[in-house]
């Protein structure tokens, strides 16, 4: 006999569907099937039940040959690291509940770190243009029953956010959308022929890294003034063709992604962004939301927004948060030589850092927290696995329109596992010990 | 005969890296999923090299070796794509200017033939490249 379980959230994209059905063995120790999942998401599942999965802390040694070490000198080392170091770098925190986060938090203020989660490489730019310009948005459950006008700017959700399309922005029949994706139009804009532009109705194929122009272009047609003939590459005429389209709609929503935060312009560009979206509530109602990646990065931001007061690039090491990305932020932290040990949990620096920065990780003491083997747990020297929040650990995850999601636990994880909760609270007391508190 | 030609190179997510990703940084599938860059029918018009072979990928920031595929997402001709991940960031511009944000996207390479050379595993190459190896 197998048990099927309802509503499983997915912990693996910002979408973070919430309707997977997962089947799992009498003793709830294996899954079976997992229904209702993307490729990704289903892959994430399954793989959590891999038989090659590491289930014990390994330290690294100098010949790069490992040593299995137990919980508690992972523990120990983890704490000794944190507080001997001057100015340690807390990275990562989105592929981990809200709970942990809450605890690391803790951890990171005990230890005077710096603390940076995934936006750094992500939509990092999109929180600066926020506090700078701030945000007229909703929630998805408004764009799947609202939206009649749907734009994609930067983003492949085809590839990125496989369900997003077909649970609340193109296809799905809502409230006042009850003809579905007949009832939608949908503009996408990307200087590649993506799959998800092969669903628009008009694909502005813009030139690589002019999305500020074409931001302009299209404000500028809105209002009805003169355009130059080409727009970013695109003909004025069809630029007017998109910006009609889009005053025309009865509620509008812009998604954007990384083609926008991470070409050149960055926050400037998600300023121009937010702008059109502003400027388009003249004519009708429009509303805009990044396409988060992490399944919890926007949850990291909520929880740092709500201790701190800043979503990310915290720097906690006068005994106050102080926020300046440029300066606080990881990569430029990494790069300067300015941190003296890394701590990551819950993201992979090492396959997602220029290379520049994943060298200064190397060289430092670094300890790496996560289920799988990556490129962070090969260059640092002391690699914790613990259980998959989401699968073997329920916890809280915040939706990429900030709409908070208790996820569910369906498997036991392998016998004497951590979960990243209890062993930032253990290093968290070791660290007390240590400083005397 | 092959060529040296001159890209603007963009990353980002697809679907087989997602997949693989989950599946394991360190097994083969992630190497074929996203140790590859997407060149147009016109960029390997240029190249002067067939589908499928190894190409070295340079700008002023690295080097690394990877497969060279057709676009399944039609690109421009000026135009390559690579999955993100460690071998697209051999080659990308870390400057921030100041926004905490490397600049990922809109990176000048080079793209030339590789010969023999072979595409590295993600935790090989990361250890090769930390080491200074490569």
């Amino acid at each position: 006999m197998t048990n099927m379980i309802t509503d499983v959230v997915c912990p693996f994209c910002g979408t973070l569907c919430d309707d997977l059905e997962v089947e799992v063995t009498d003793d709830g120790k294996k899954i079976l099937s997992v229904y209702n999942a993307c490729a990704i998401g289903s892959e994430k599942f399954l793989h959590s039940q891999a038989s090659d999965r590491l289930t014990r802390p390994r330290m690294q040694k100098d010949d790069g040959t490992w040593k299995d070490v137990s919980y508690s000198e992972a523990i120990d080392y983890t704490a000794k690291m944190l507080a001997d170091a001057k100015k340690p770098l807390m990275y990562g925190w989105s592929s981990t509940s809200c709970d942990a986060q809450g605890v690391g938090s803790e951890l990171g203020e005990a230890v005077r770190a710096m603390m940076d989660n995934t936006a750094t490489v992500c939509h990092g730019s999109t929180l600066i243009a926020v506090q700078d310009v701030g945000i007229p948005s909703c929630t998805l459950g408004e764009i799947k029953n609202r939206a009649d006008r749907v734009i994609f700017w930067g983003c492949n959700p085809a590839h990125a956010h496989p369900r997003h399309m077909s649970r609340y922005s193109i296809f799905p029949r809502g409230f006042f959308t009850g003809k579905g994706s007949k009832g939608r139009k949908v503009i996408v804009v990307d200087p590649r022929v993506t799959d998800t532009a092969k669903l628009a109705d008009v694909h502005l194929q813009l030139e690589q890294g002019r999305d500020y122009e074409l931001f302009d272009g299209l404000r500028t047609a809105f209002k009805g003034e003169v355009l130059p003939d080409m727009v970013a590459g695109i003909p004025k005429e069809k630029v007017r063709e998109a910006a009609d389209l889009m005053k025309s709609g009865r509620f509008g929503i812009i998604f954007f992604g990384m083609g926008v935060t991470q070409s050149l312009g960055k926050n400037h560009n998600i300023d121009a962004a937010i702008s059109t979206t502003r400027d388009l509530n003249d004519y009708t109602k429009f509303s805009i939301m990044a396409m988060r990646g992490h399944y919890n990065v926007t949850g990291s931001g909520q929880v740092w927004g709500w201790q701190f007061g800043f979503p990310y690039c915290l720097d906690l090491t006068r005994g106050f948060a102080r926020y300046n990305p440029g300066e606080t932020s990881s990569n430029d932290l990494l790069r300067r030589d300015e941190v003296d040990a890394v701590f990551v949990l819950g993201s992979d620096p090492g396959a997602h850092f220029p290379i520049s920065s994943v060298k200064k990780i190397a060289n430092l003491p670094s300890v790496c927290i996560d289920p799988h083997m990556t490129p962070t747990a090969s260059v640092c020297k002391l690699h914790v696995p613990v259980a998959f929040v989401g699968i073997e650990v329920g916890g809280c995850c915040y939706r990429m329109d900030n709409v908070p999601i208790e996820t569910r636990k369906v498997v036991e994880p392998p016998e004497g596992m951590m979960t990243d909760e209890a062993f930032l609270e253990k290093v968290l007391d070791r660290v007390k010990q240590i400083k005397g508190a | 005969m092959a060529n040296k030609i001159k890209l603007n190179l963009i990353s980002g997510r697809t679907i087989q890296q997602g997949v693989s990703m989950e599946g394991g940084k360190e097994k083969p599938a992630y190497r074929d999923a996203a140790g590859i860059i997407e060149l147009s029918s016109e960029g390997f018009e240029k190249l002067g090299a067939w589908r499928n072979t190894n190409v070295r990928v340079s700008s002023e920031f690295g080097s690394v070796v990877v497969k060279a595929v057709e676009a399944l997402q039609a690109l421009p001709a000026e135009t390559a794509w690579m999955p993100m991940g460690p071998w697209a960031n051999q080659v990308t511009d870390p400057n921030t200017y100041s926004t905490g944000m490397p600049t990922f996207k809109g990176v000048p390479i080079e793209v030339e033939p590789a010969g023999d050379e072979s595409v590295l595993g993600s935790i090989e190459l990361v250890q090769k490249a930390v080491r200074g190896e490569l």
